[in-house]
């Protein structure tokens, strides 16, 4: 193995240039390094002016995505010995707009992600002394897998019709939004169907289905979206049939 | 804030995106097999016309389709028929969730069944041509 590997990596610096340029830089190649910790060694050692993001090195924060060799992935999750021996081409996640380097602008995604209220809704709040709402294991089961999304924006880096047309509610978005939905203790299933079941909702999906493959957390956005698009026909035939049983 | 956003750069998205990986590509292929599936839809619709029109209307049927031209488009569009159903039926367990007895019925199973009652079908049916 050698002990060096080249790391291209996208530089944008908008005061200086007007589109994203390439910088070449060798970084030790160790079997323990992932390419966050060549980037580390870059910003560290060779390059103080380099910018990206990153936090817990865990897989949790979900913020260090980028794009290696073209893919969607969490630069602290990929490692570097299995691009050797290189180069390993780093870039910011495709379909975001780019501030700087590797970062993007994610303010899109957060007024998506409120507009499908990600949170516990009730009717009517049981008080204190009634207790917790029970869930038994399966019901936990029906949603737990959509709760593990990270925000890691992946998914809308790897669908094409985000790409193509960002006023898609997109993957992630779709996934929390079902994440409530399918919780027993939930109750707000018809205030996110006006947000979900429009054209830029789950309509607008086609089924690529590489939100799911390039997803770190095993969460399935691709099969929430397909799974509500059902739910939402389902609904929207009910109010057509039987109007006067909707609310 | 707005220096900011003046300053953003946006990427576009190149025209031959969907060759820059092979699943693109095969998602493209699929949405493409639309096309060969309404043409299989009309074309048996023609066929069943020509046979409710009498005998000499369905031999004109079938002198038409003996044409190479008609011929070459039958084939591609049963092979993209036949990509439309796999991938269709592949992919049904991500968009079904179907329970037995309150349990979810595992995906791959799923997926079986349906290729178990294509084939029972698919055997019927030449049963009733053939047999």
């Amino acid at each position: 193995m050698p002990d060096q590997i080249k790391l291209r990596v996208a530089r944008y610096r908008p005061e200086v240039e007007d589109k994203p340029t390439f910088n070449e830089y060798d970084v030790p190649l160790r079997k323990d390094w992932s390419v966050l910790d060549g980037l580390n060694h870059i910003k560290d050692e060779l390059d103080g002016t380099l910018s990206y993001r990153w936090s817990c090195r865990m897989g949790i924060c979900g913020s260090c995505g980028a794009s290696v060799n073209g893919r969607p992935k969490l630069l602290c999750a990929t490692f570097l010995t299995d691009y050797a021996p290189g180069p390993v081409r780093i870039e910011p996640l495709a379909n975001f707009p780019i501030i700087r380097d590797l970062v993007v602008e994610l303010t899109d995604f957060m007024h998506k992600l409120s507009a499908v209220k990600p949170w516990l809704i009730r009717e009517e709040e049981q008080s204190v002394d009634e207790g917790e709402y029970l869930q038994t294991p399966e019901e936990l089961a029906d949603y737990k897998q959509f709760s593990m999304c990270i925000n890691c924006m992946l998914c809308y880096s790897a669908c094409p019709v985000y790409g193509l047309d960002t006023k898609f509610v997109g993957p992630a978005a779709i996934a929390l939004a079902q994440r409530y939905n399918l919780d027993s203790r939930d109750e707000g299933a018809g205030e996110r169907l006006t947000i979900l079941n429009q054209p830029e909702g789950v309509w607008d999906c086609t089924f690529v289905g590489e939100c799911s493959r390039a997803c770190p957390k095993g969460v399935d956005p691709a099969g929430a979206i397909q799974r509500y698009k059902v739910t939402a026909a389902t609904a929207s035939l009910k109010s057509l049939l039987l109007p006067w049983g909707q609310q | 804030m707005t220096d900011f956003l003046a300053r953003l750069y946006k990427p576009k998205v190149p025209l031959l995106w969907w060759l820059s990986k092979p699943s693109y590509t095969a998602f493209v292929l699929r949405e493409l097999s639309s096309l060969f599936v309404a043409w299989f839809v009309a074309y048996l619709l023609l066929l069943a016309l020509a046979v409710g029109a009498g005998e000499a209307e369905y031999r004109r049927f079938l002198d038409l389709s003996a044409n190479p031209f008609l011929i070459a488009l039958n084939v591609v569009s049963f092979a993209f028929v036949l990509y439309h159903a796999v991938t269709f039926i592949n992919l049904t367990p991500q968009a079904m969730v179907v329970r037995l007895r309150g349990r979810r019925v595992p995906g791959p199973l799923l997926t079986a069944s349906i290729y178990v009652a294509w084939l029972v079908v698919s055997a019927f049916l030449a049963w009733l041509v053939v047999g």
